[in-house]
Order: C-alpha cells, then structure tokens, then sequence
C-alpha cells in the first residue's frame, strides 16, 4: 500500500485522465448514437441504411483496430491530432454504436399507443420523437446509457498502448520503475472501480425507480 | 414498437419529402466519403500498386494462417475455460448460504468492474512478481477468461432465474434433491434461453482477444502489424483494411446467428435472456 501513497500525485492525474478521456468521449458519443438512433427509425431508407452500416460495422470490429485506424489512417486524410485527441475520436466512434443501439431500444421500448396518438394530434415524424417519444425513451434508457458508460470507463483503458498517460499508463510506468507491479496495479483497479461500481449502482437505483414510475 | 407507428402510411408528398431526404442525405455521404477519397488519393494511399499488397500470398498466409488461427485458438480456449468458470459461479450465486452467495456476488462485481486490459496485464506482470511465468498466451486467455466468466456467470444466472418457480417446486414435489433439480429440471431449459446471449459474449471475447497485441501476443492484429513492419509503411491502409473486414466478416456471421438464434427461441419457448449493449462494448 505504500507504493500507492508514495505516488499518489502520479495515480490522481491518471485518475483525472480517465476521468477527462471518459467524459468528453461519452458526451460525444451519447451525441452521435442519438442521432444514429433517429437515422435507423426514420421512414428515409439511405438514413436507416446508414444507420445500420455504422452500427453492424463498428460493433463487431474490436476497439483496439479503431485506435489504429484514429492513430495511422487519419494522419492519411490530413487530421493530426494529439494523442489524447485521438484516443478520444477512436472511444468516441466506438461507442457511439453502442449508445445508438441503447437509445434505440428505449425507443422500441415507448408504448406504440405513444406515437400513435401523437399522430393522431398531428405531430411530424420529427416532432412525434422529439417531443413524445424520446424524452420518455430517455427515462427508460438510462441505466442502459450508464451500463455503456462504464464500458467506456474501463475500454479507455487501451488508449495506454497508445501513448495517453490514463490510469493504466500510469500503473504500467510505475510498475517498470518500482519493480513492484502487483500492489501499483492493484492500487490502479482501485481507482477504476471508483468509478465503475457506483456508477453501476446508480444505473440500479435508475433502473428501479423508473420501473416503479410504470 | 415498430418503427411504422412514428410514421403514417406515406402518402404522396411524403413520398416526394422522403425522395428529398434521401437524396440530400446521400449527397452529404457522399459528399463526406468523396472528401475521405480524394484526401486518400493526395496522399498516394489509393494506388493500385499498394492495394496489390494483398494479392502476395505470403502476406495473406501470415494473416489468415497465423494471425486468424492465433485469435480463433485464444478465443476458443478462452470461451471453454469461461463456460466452466462461469457456470460454477453462477451456482455459487444461487448458493443456499448467504455468506458464500455474497462472496461470489462480490467477485463477479469486481471483475466486471476492471478493465480486462488492466487484468491482463495483472497477470502478465504479476506472474513473475511471484514467480510464475505467465507466458503471453495465458496471460491473455485467463485475463479474457476472468473478465468473462464474470460475465457469463450473470447470463446463467439470469438464465436460471427466468424460469417459472413451479419447476423448482414441481421438482422438489417428485422428491429431486438441489443439485438433481438444478441437473435435471432447470439447466436443460435454461441453456436454451441463453445461448442467444452467450453467442453474442463469444462476439465480445472474439473483439477482446485484440488486446493480445498489446502484450505481445501473434494474434491476427500483431500479425498484422509485423507484416506492415516487413512490407513497409505505405502498406499499412490496405492491411489495416483486410484486418477490419475479417474481424466483421467472423464477428458479423456470429452476431447474425445470435439474433437468429435469438428469433427462434423466442418464438418457441418465450422470453430469453436478454442480450446487453454494454456486455458488447465491453
């Protein structure tokens, strides 16, 4: 335990890293699947189709290829960008498809009496998801968000191999210069699970009180 | 709900907004990917003569041969050993002792909640810490299996619990003991409600057996990036681009297949256990 305290500077910017890393990414990402998840359920098929080709292409293509394709390809269409700038475009393009499909299915997850009756009081397929449908999609929606959430906590991680000094980076460095690796990453999972256990909580407590509001 | 109840039967100038909205929308895609293109092509990325890469038998051998085979055997090791790994902890979960029910839930808990390249290379780094040498294949397929067995372990588990009471107490009725009931009675119908979810997990194992590249481990990405190293960087994007279409090719096969599989269930025999997004992206 010592070995944590000693260096507890070093473990809180790893800590603030990730923490950076995660947010700005998941914002990004929840920002995007929202709007992949408007493209597949709406009547124009070149939108559903793009939709679909983004999701099936992204979610079974593994996360550590997308930090490739951000790190070499883009420098090849012209983007250059920090590392960090990067690991947040790879984390962002990867799971965006994920909050796609969660939005999406709390979408399914309205009542079909919902937008029925939005129709029938004249609401546009636009305003019918807008105004009716997504704000209680939304709700129903949560906990799977957060569950995505916490993915991305812990997928940030790889962007260690990629020269972002995150948590794991931090841990990896530490245990090459103390020599000592498995109290300096068992002190790394302890920051990890800072983060993830309550957020998996909260996507618990979220979970029931919407199940009570039905 | 079908995507139709956010939409009426579209009638005439619904028609001509959509053929608008298709049109626009694939204007600005096309748009976006002629920008990528021409972008590609300024920096001499779309030559032939650097796509012909692919047709050299030696390079496709490596990938497919070693590189492919790498990642299936980890997977496969991996998948197996997760099975036998997670079914004992779910009947760990489902535990008459309260104590050792709450032990098993804390650890489930706790290898959700870690990134599995932090297990990884727990394991690779720690080994040797206390002496063991991990060599870089284990190290991936017990972190994979740690990570995932946690994970398989809640599908069993829900798999189990989604079951009507009545066949745990019919069961006991006949004068079966736990152990017979769980053989017997409740595993049987069970697996058939989960295997959709548990195909889909075999997707994320087969995705996550990438970070072998990370420790080193000649799976089809390290493949990959030591045939660029040999060939030359000017080859990397046609490489990169093969990598990315088998990984999709195999993983979008077995995803098709789960929700196919998924489908069927469904229809036949009820409610399955349901298939998680963020289990996925994990």
């Amino acid at each position: 335990m010592g070995l944590v305290f000693d260096n507890f500077d070093r473990y809180i910017e790893g800590f603030l890293n990730t923490l950076s890393l995660t947010l700005i990414s998941a914002v990004l990402a929840i920002a995007i699947g929202t709007v992949l998840a408007g493209f597949r359920v709406s009547p124009v098929p070149v939108l559903r189709a793009t939709g679909t080709f983004y999701v099936e292409t992204l979610r079974n293509t593994p996360l550590t290829l997308v930090f490739f394709f951000a790190v070499f390809v883009l420098p090849q269409v012209d983007v250059r960008l920090s590392f960090f700038a990067f690991a947040v475009v790879a984390l962002t393009v990867y799971h965006a498809a994920f909050f796609c499909e969660a939005v999406r299915s709390g979408i399914n997850a309205v009542g079909v009496g919902q937008a029925e009756a939005a129709r029938s009081i004249g609401l546009g397929f636009g305003q019918t998801l807008r105004i009716v449908v997504l704000p209680q999609a939304f709700r129903t929606v949560v906990p799977p968000l957060i569950n995505v959430f916490i993915a991305l906590t812990k997928n940030s991680s790889i962007a260690a191999a990629f020269a972002v000094t995150e948590l794991t980076k931090i841990g990896l460095d530490l245990a090459n210069t103390t020599g000592e690796p498995i109290p300096v990453l068992l002190g790394v999972a302890a920051f990890y699970l800072i983060i993830t256990i309550p957020a998996g909580q909260l996507a618990g407590v979220v979970e029931r009180r919407v199940a009570f509001a039905r | 709900m079908s995507g139709t109840a956010l939409y009426d039967a579209i009638g005439p100038r619904g028609h001509r907004r959509i053929l608008l909205g298709s049109v626009l929308g694939g204007l600005l895609i096309a748009a976006i990917v002629a920008v990528v293109l021409l972008r590609l092509a300024n920096n001499g990325q779309l030559e032939a003569e650097r796509w012909e890469v692919l047709t050299n038998e030696a390079v496709q051998r490596r990938l497919f041969v070693d590189g492919l085979v790498a990642t299936l055997k980890a997977a496969g090791v991996a998948i197996l050993l997760s099975l036998v790994v997670g079914a004992l902890l779910a009947i760990g979960r489902i535990s008459r002792y309260a104590w050792f029910r709450g032990l098993v839930a804390a650890w489930v808990e706790f290898f959700r909640g870690l990134p599995l390249l932090l297990m990884i290379f727990f394991l690779f780094l720690g080994g040797p810490q206390l002496g063991v040498d991990i060599p870089v294949f284990w190290a991936l397929v017990l972190g994979l299996t740690l990570y995932n067995s946690a994970v398989i372990a809640e599908i069993f588990r829900a798999g189990i619990l989604s079951l009507p009471k009545g066949q745990t107490e019919a069961a006991y009725a006949v004068g079966l003991r736990r152990v017979q009931t769980l053989r017997i009675v409740l595993l049987p119908q069970a697996i058939r409600l989960m295997l959709p979810a548990l195909v889909s997990q075999v997707v994320t194992l087969l995705k996550d057996t990438a970070l072998g590249f990370v420790i080193g481990y000649p799976e089809l990405l390290r493949t990959g990036r030591e045939v660029i190293e040999f060939v030359g960087g000017p080859y990397s994007l046609p490489i990169y681009v093969e990598m990315a279409v088998i990984y999709i090719v195999v993983n979008a096969t077995l995803s098709w297949f789960a929700r196919w599989l998924d489908r069927r269930t469904a229809r036949r025999y009820g409610k399955t256990v349901e298939m998680s997004v963020a289990d996925e992206a994990a």
